[in-house]
């Protein structure tokens, strides 16, 4: 009781970044405060930076979370979320919420950061008319967003060009609406504003610019955009972000001193000694920061204010921003602009969008653009924090001098460099926490000392550093793919869907050694039919020889083929032509494979197309990583214990499936009662009949290990199985590394979550998937159909020489 | 012995890029790849178990062979995977005469066919 009594009460206002921020920097006085903290959202403190990157579907909500619930619990933190509070009486020192809750406080924190800023036009209130600010906001527009769907973004800056880009990465027509000449004027001077503009108009996002937003259009929800000319655009979905305003009402409240922002000193504190304000929502010395480096700064300093060691100040901070933008990396700081005294550098390549503009003035660093490249920006960071004499850096302004290694770069910082510049981290502090802490991997580095919890862009920075110092550094990214192409096959996805990159060539010039080996060339084949559903660049040079000449290549080099025979049923008509086939070519061996199918074994490459047209049969896609076969059973036709038609089921499931491609070789099989006389336990997929219904399992194997398929979910009719199928199917397609079997995607994945992200997702999850599936179908086609029409004149014919002279 | 039969073998666009093709040329059958900056002609045999070569993944100056992956340099015709092979397969000349491939065999063996083809 009495320890309660001495105990001083902290309010903070606002559960986000700059707030949490502050707080873990109070904490580490270990004062002697019951702290209780208001966030007016539901959710715990989470990275605001990295919102686009969920609306971008790169990262779900969880991974986003910086003090999960245990960390306010183990520091005694009083959480309230969901509350807003609405007023401060600063005479009896409480807080009042939209609960009707009054809180008393010794201390008050206001961190309560700020709003979209809405500009005075009608229909705000349309139903589909959203800021881009909360997670929540994030979430509904992800639930709304879809291909087709016609989304307008107000604000070409900086939050308008990330909410365009997830838009535009979710399928949906995207439109910027901005009202300046040039995009992110605020970040770059015309010339980078151009070179933005060119890459999102090559992702297919439309950008008007010098156009004011007269109105939003709509009966209930949104219908269109109406210009000051009065023309109109058409839109599902419309983001506002025509900029920030601070959140300054509870200031005012307070009766604090408030401008722009509620006005605080070189230590943080307001016009009131009781009450603090840090981050968004503060002006000082007439400046309103909006990013995250200048959040955390201010409150380390106000962590000692408030504790009661007072004595470091603020001074401002040096703004920069480095961020990616529809694919593009974007790097601003300081004073970039053509002011009389500035000596500006500038290097342009259009072809390949990048741009840097380096301004001078007087031998020190006063600004800097970079677009497209901005693997120096720590370089320019560090001159500029310093004040850097860079007289004798003038030949290498633009470019580094070569470095000798991979280490180099981090080798070349001082001590005192900072490497994550939203925390503020130096080398050091990183240095000293692998030595004196063990720290080995970059998530113990994070844990340790917060670096690259913010925007995540000195994560390379950490990695070398962690390379260099790091005794028993371990890499946690994925595994590689392969050599030619450093990047683990989820990142590879996702480069391949955001950079739009069709074809395999394209995707080695860019990303890696530009030569490719048989190791990724077929995967990389594999990645961009998949994701563009079909519509890829189709290069057959980077194809194993089966799927150019869609045979199976033999120990002899000829070539064996297996027609489709669906469902293992055929008829006197069929074999009779297989027979015919078999004596024509001179088929070495004839035989009954285990898939239920006919294999003719030794045919010549150039008989393949022969062999095909005389057959009339599709292919069986037996020498490639797709849909194999669906082996079925009798079922109810003729067996006297079975309890569906798996014969019918079989033979559908194959129709929908065939001619698609997959990480790996899939193999089905469907069976009339649980007796599974075609084996579907063992299968990549299986449908086992039952009476009044079907159970559908995954990941089954009978090959270099025997594995029983996991029950992916029990249905009532055969179309509802099949859809299951289907969900499962493209699910696998999406995720699983090339060349890995259902049965090692189904184990590393777990089949909890595989059913959570198929059968048990969200209606819009299953249709997409589903969708997805139908698209790739719509675009398969029966590769055999090659023989009548080669993709290329020598595609099955060996070379016939001209002519010869002897010299 | 210095003497070639040079032989106008094909097209240039019969070749695509990074991929081979087999002719059959004196009684040897030839691969002839198109590496994007140049046209490279070999024996289309693997020195490890006789895989046709031109039926393989083309990497930069090099084509893995479609039967077990053996790596194999085509320019010089060193085996560059397994490393501890020391076997070469035969390379040959090319050239490009108004748009046809051209390659060279040495005369001695090209010989052999000579009264055939003429």
């Amino acid at each position: 009781m009495g320890e309660e009594r001495t105990m001083e009460r902290l309010v903070v206002v606002g559960n986000g970044m700059a707030g949490m921020g502050c707080l873990e920097q109070i904490l580490k006085y270990e004062p002697s405060f019951h702290v209780t903290v208001f966030g007016d959202e539901t959710h715990v403190n989470y990275n605001r930076v990295l919102l686009s990157s969920v609306l971008a579907g790169e990262k779900a909500d969880d991974e986003i979370v910086l003090n999960a619930r245990e960390w306010y619990e183990k520091h005694g933190i009083d959480l309230r979320v969901g509350i807003r509070i609405t007023d401060v009486d600063p005479v009896g020192r409480t807080v009042v919420g939209d609960d009707g809750s009054r809180t008393p406080y010794d201390k008050l924190l206001l961190a309560t950061g700020s709003s979209a800023w809405f500009p005075p036009i009608e229909g705000l209130d349309l139903d589909g008319v959203f800021a881009f600010r909360t997670l929540d906001d994030t979430r509904e527009l992800l639930r709304r967003s879809g291909p087709g769907v016609k989304a307008v973004v107000i604000g070409g800056g900086l939050l308008g060009l990330e909410a365009a880009r997830g838009l535009q990465v979710q399928g949906c027509d995207v439109v910027v609406i901005h009202l300046g000449a040039t995009l992110m004027e605020r970040q770059l001077d015309p010339t980078g504003g151009d070179y933005l503009l060119e890459k999102l108009k090559a992702l297919g996002v439309r950008v008007l610019l010098e156009r004011k937003t007269a109105a939003i259009l709509g009966n209930g929800s949104v219908r269109a955009v109406r210009f000051g000319d009065g023309s109109e655009i058409e839109a599902d979905l419309v983001v506002v972000a025509a900029g920030i305003r601070p959140n300054v009402e509870l200031g005012q409240r307070a009766g604090l001193q408030v401008n722009r922002g509620i006005v605080v000193n070189d230590h943080l504190e307001t016009s009131s000694p009781d009450v603090f304000a840090v981050g968004e929502c503060i002006e000082h010395k007439g400046t309103c920061y909006g990013l995250i480096a200048p959040l955390l700064e201010q409150g380390k300093v106000l962590a000692a204010t408030i504790t009661g060691r007072k004595g470091p100040t603020y001074s401002g901070t040096l703004q920069a921003a480095k961020l990616k933008i529809a694919g593009v990396d974007v790097f601003s700081a300081g004073d970039w602009s053509d002011a009389a005294n500035h000596e500006p550098v500038r290097y342009e390549d259009r072809g390949i969008g990048v741009y840097k503009k380096v301004v001078v003035r007087e031998g020190r660093l006063a600004g800097v653009i970079l677009v497209g490249d901005t693997s120096d920006s720590h370089r320019y960071m560090d001159w500029m924090r310093a004040d850097a004499d860079i007289s004798d850096q003038r030949r290498h302004l633009l470019f580094p001098p070569p470095s000798a290694d991979a280490g180099h770069d981090v080798a070349q910082m001082a001590d005192t460099a900072t490497i994550c510049g939203c925390v503020g981290v130096t080398k050091a502090t990183i240095i000293s926490a692998i030595h004196e802490r063990g720290v080995n991997t970059l998530s113990q580095l994070k844990e340790t000392t917060r670096a690259c919890t913010g925007c995540g862009s000195c994560t390379k920075l950490c990695q070398d550093l962690l390379r260099a110092v790091a005794p028993e550094f371990e890499e946690e990214a994925k595994k590689v793919m392969c050599g030619c192409v450093p990047f683990s096959e989820d990142k590879l996805r996702e480069i391949l869907r955001s950079q739009r990159l069709r074809s395999v060539q394209e995707v080695l010039e860019i990303y890696g050694n530009g030569r490719g080996c048989e190791v990724c060339k077929p995967a990389l084949s594999y990645m961009v039919d998949m994701l563009w559903c079909g519509d890829h660049e189709e290069d057959r040079s980077a194809r194993y020889i089966n799927d150019r000449v869609h045979a199976n290549i033999q120990k002899d080099g000829s070539f064996s083929v297996i027609p489709r025979i669906r469902g293992g049923v055929t008829n006197p008509a069929e074999l009779r032509r297989i027979a015919d086939v078999a004596e024509k070519y001179d088929v070495k061996m004839v035989k009954i494979t285990g898939s239920q199918r006919i294999d003719l074994l030794g045919v010549k490459k150039a008989d393949l197309p022969l062999v095909w047209a005389d057959l009339g049969m599709p292919s069986g896609q037996a020498y490639t990583k797709g849909v194999r076969m669906v082996k079925t059973c009798v079922g109810t036709e003729f067996c006297r214990f079975g309890t569906q038609d798996s014969t019918a089921a079989g033979i559908e499931m194959e129709r929908r499936f065939e001619h698609l491609f997959t990480p790996h070789k899939v193999k089905m099989a469907t069976v009339g009662c649980p007796r599974n006389c075609a084996e579907a336990t063992v299968k990549d997929i299986g449908l086992i009949g039952q009476e009044g219904g079907w159970q559908v399992v995954v990941g089954g194997a009978a090959g270099k290990s025997v594995r029983k398929a996991d029950l992916l979910t029990t249905v009532e009719t055969t179309e509802q199985a099949l859809e299951a199928s289907q969900l499962f199917f493209q699910y696998y397609r999406e995720n699983a590394n090339y060349l890995e079997r259902t049965y090692d995607f189904v184990e590393r994945t777990g089949i909890e979550k595989i059913r959570k992200d198929t059968v048990y997702a969200p209606d819009p999850v299953r249709a997409a998937l589903l969708d997805r599936f139908h698209k790739s179908k719509a675009r398969s086609h029966d590769a055999w159909e090659e023989g009548v029409t080669p993709l290329h004149p020598t595609q099955f014919l060996p070379l016939e020489p001209v002519d010869k002279v002897l010299i | 012995m210095n003497e070639r039969c040079w032989i106008w073998i094909t097209a240039v666009e019969n070749v695509p890029p990074r991929e081979g093709r087999a002719v059959s040329v004196a009684g040897r059958e030839l691969a002839i790849f198109n590496l994007g900056h140049r046209f490279v002609a070999t024996d289309n045999r693997c020195p490890h178990k006789g895989g046709p070569l031109a039926d393989g993944i083309v990497s930069g100056d090099s084509v893995v062979c479609p039967l077990h992956a053996w790596r194999i340099n085509l320019i010089g015709g060193k085996v560059d995977r397994p490393g501890d092979v020391t076997e070469c397969i035969e390379t040959y000349p090319t050239f490009v005469d108004n748009g046809i491939i051209v390659v060279g065999l040495p005369a001695a063996q090209a010989s052999k066919e000579a009264g055939a083809a003429a």
